[in-house]
């Protein structure tokens, strides 16, 4: 199946009350099926509007998405979103959050079966019956994570997913990412502002520029996997991607790095 | 939150019920006194015990049940008119603008009317019969339902939403799954100061024109110089008014069990 996401000079302007914002100039990227690709940039570089816009949640102003083929035109449970908050619904369990992402008419022993399989997906076997406000962020973005599997997506879209999580439970989730996106195969786009959490996690990296944001470079990371977080080669792609948010103002690189 | 030991925490359940009752306990003992030492006009303001006697007296005749069961039964009826029309217009108002926008200045004139201003037109529109006092009812518990709920759908988190529009909700999906859950806690509300509402204005309704009811009890009693019978229709109104509100926060507490703030 052909799961490859296609950007097409998408572009996205707001109007204000005092003219026009541009977000997104003409952005030309080719995904390919069961790729995984990041998107960093700075904080208003348009980034999640991009992801937004392959999400069908928000409409190119010039351009088209088209994912396997197809345009976007509306959002689809074959395309998976995943936010930085968890959004659960509060007054459902683990099981019933979950349960909720399935979208087919499915019959009940096989809806059951779907869920368990999805809890077990994410590690949270024996948390069921518990509500959101009684789990951790983690384990809230993992139920999460799970909602959206659940109808198999093509494409799972993340925006900043750990974003909101402790620096060691974020890892943790960038392992069980990895590790589920072994399992699922589908393709994975990223937003993050986190540059090892993209190195470890991407096959490319695409590196957007201030507003309007567009694609600056792509960095292709040919390391394999799981990949050393001090490893020679990560280092040198972080330093690369660090040049590129701070060549212009010609810091000094070494106190990033 | 640790556990407290058994003993230490029903210690301090007896400690607050106890003081609970201190002061109710004071006002009737004095009372008593007061009324057995002639000091209270006895005719007027009969003593705890009299009121107790004709209490028990009026619970063995089945009279107060008889009358407390008819109020019952036009308040729940009433309820359910006010009330349901109360949340249809709520949604209503909460999903579209439009709705909010024509229903508001209607709502503005309308809300502050005191029940007491609503008699004399329902007794000229509907009669005496129940309509005019299930009508009663049915616009005292109207208002809090509507309210509440039309606001707890208009702030409903719009995060929440989007993950239905992922998902390919479909409307009534989203109303159900969705918008009305996320209210339920305002409308919850909403119910719980509708039947207080709706208990009070039973008892207005009935003390103006009926035949029966709690509400007649205790005017009837007046025209009959009963105090003390008058008093045991005024202290049961409360009674059932508290019972009302203590069901009503029994079934929030299991229903809405997601909302506590903590466990």
């Amino acid at each position: 199946m052909n799961k490859s996401v296609d950007i097409l000079g998408v572009s996205k302007v707001f109007p204000l009350e005092s003219g026009e914002l541009q977000v997104l100039r003409r952005n030309d990227f080719h995904v390919e099926s069961g790729e995984f690709v990041s998107i960093v940039g700075r904080s208003g570089c348009g980034k999640s509007t991009l992801l937004r816009i392959i999400a069908g949640l928000d409409v190119a102003t010039t351009g088209e998405v088209r994912i396997g083929g197809r345009k976007v035109e509306r959002p689809s449970v074959l395309t998976g979103l995943i936010f930085q908050e968890s959004r659960l619904f509060p007054w459902l369990t683990v099981e019933q959050n979950i349960e909720f992402g399935l979208h087919r008419r499915v019959e009940k022993k096989q809806r059951e079966k779907a869920v368990k399989r999805h809890v077990e997906l994410v590690g949270l076997d024996g948390f069921e019956r518990a509500f959101p406000r009684q789990l951790s962020g983690g384990m809230q973005q993992r139920v999460s994570i799970a909602r959206a599997l659940i109808n198999q997506p093509n494409v799972l879209l993340l925006d900043e997913p750990f974003g909101a999580l402790d620096a060691l439970t974020r890892i943790h989730m960038q392992n069980e990412v990895l590790r589920i996106w072994e399992v699922e195969r589908s393709t994975m786009v990223l937003v993050t502002h986190d540059v090892d959490e993209a190195i470890f996690l991407s096959d490319r990296i695409l590196v957007l520029s201030d507003r309007p944001g567009g694609i600056k470079k792509v960095i292709s990371v040919n390391v394999s996997r799981p990949r050393d977080r001090s490893g020679v080669r990560f280092m040198e792609i972080r330093r690369e991607i660090y040049t590129e948010f701070f060549e212009a103002a010609s810091m000094s690189i070494e106190y990033y790095v | 939150m640790r556990r407290m030991p058994q003993n230490r925490r029903l210690e301090r359940r007896i400690r607050t019920f106890a003081l609970g009752c201190l002061l109710p306990v004071v006002i009737l003992a004095s009372w008593e006194y007061l009324g057995y030492k002639g000091i209270v006009n006895r005719s007027i303001l009969p003593r705890p015990s009299v009121i107790w006697a004709c209490f028990v007296d009026m619970i063995a005749s089945g009279r107060l049940k008889k009358h407390l069961l008819v109020s019952a039964s036009r308040v729940v009826k009433g309820f359910a008119l006010g009330g349901g029309a109360g949340l249809i217009f709520g949604i209503l108002c909460g999903l579209s603008k439009l709705w909010n926008d024509l229903l508001s200045s209607l709502i503005g004139i309308l809300r502050p009317i005191p029940m007491i201003a609503w008699i004399p037109i329902l007794i000229l529109l509907l009669g005496i019969d129940e309509g005019s006092k299930i009508s009663l009812i049915a616009i005292g518990s109207f208002w809090p339902v509507l309210l509440n709920t039309s606001r707890g759908i208009r702030g409903i988190d719009k995060k929440l939403l989007e993950v239905g529009i992922m998902l390919e909700k479909s409307r009534f999906q989203m109303l159900t799954k969705v918008i009305l859950p996320a209210a339920f806690p305002f409308t919850f509300t909403g119910i719980r100061l509708g039947v207080g509402n709706a208990w009070s204005c039973v008892v207005t309704a009935e003390a103006i024109a009926a035949a029966t009811g709690i509400g007649y009890v205790i005017m009837y009693a007046r025209e009959l110089l009963q105090p003390d019978v008058l008093l045991v229709g005024v202290l049961s109104i409360g009674f059932v008014g508290l019972m009302l509100d203590v069901v009503l926060m029994w079934i929030e507490k299991r229903v809405l069990r997601w909302n506590e703030p903590n466990e």
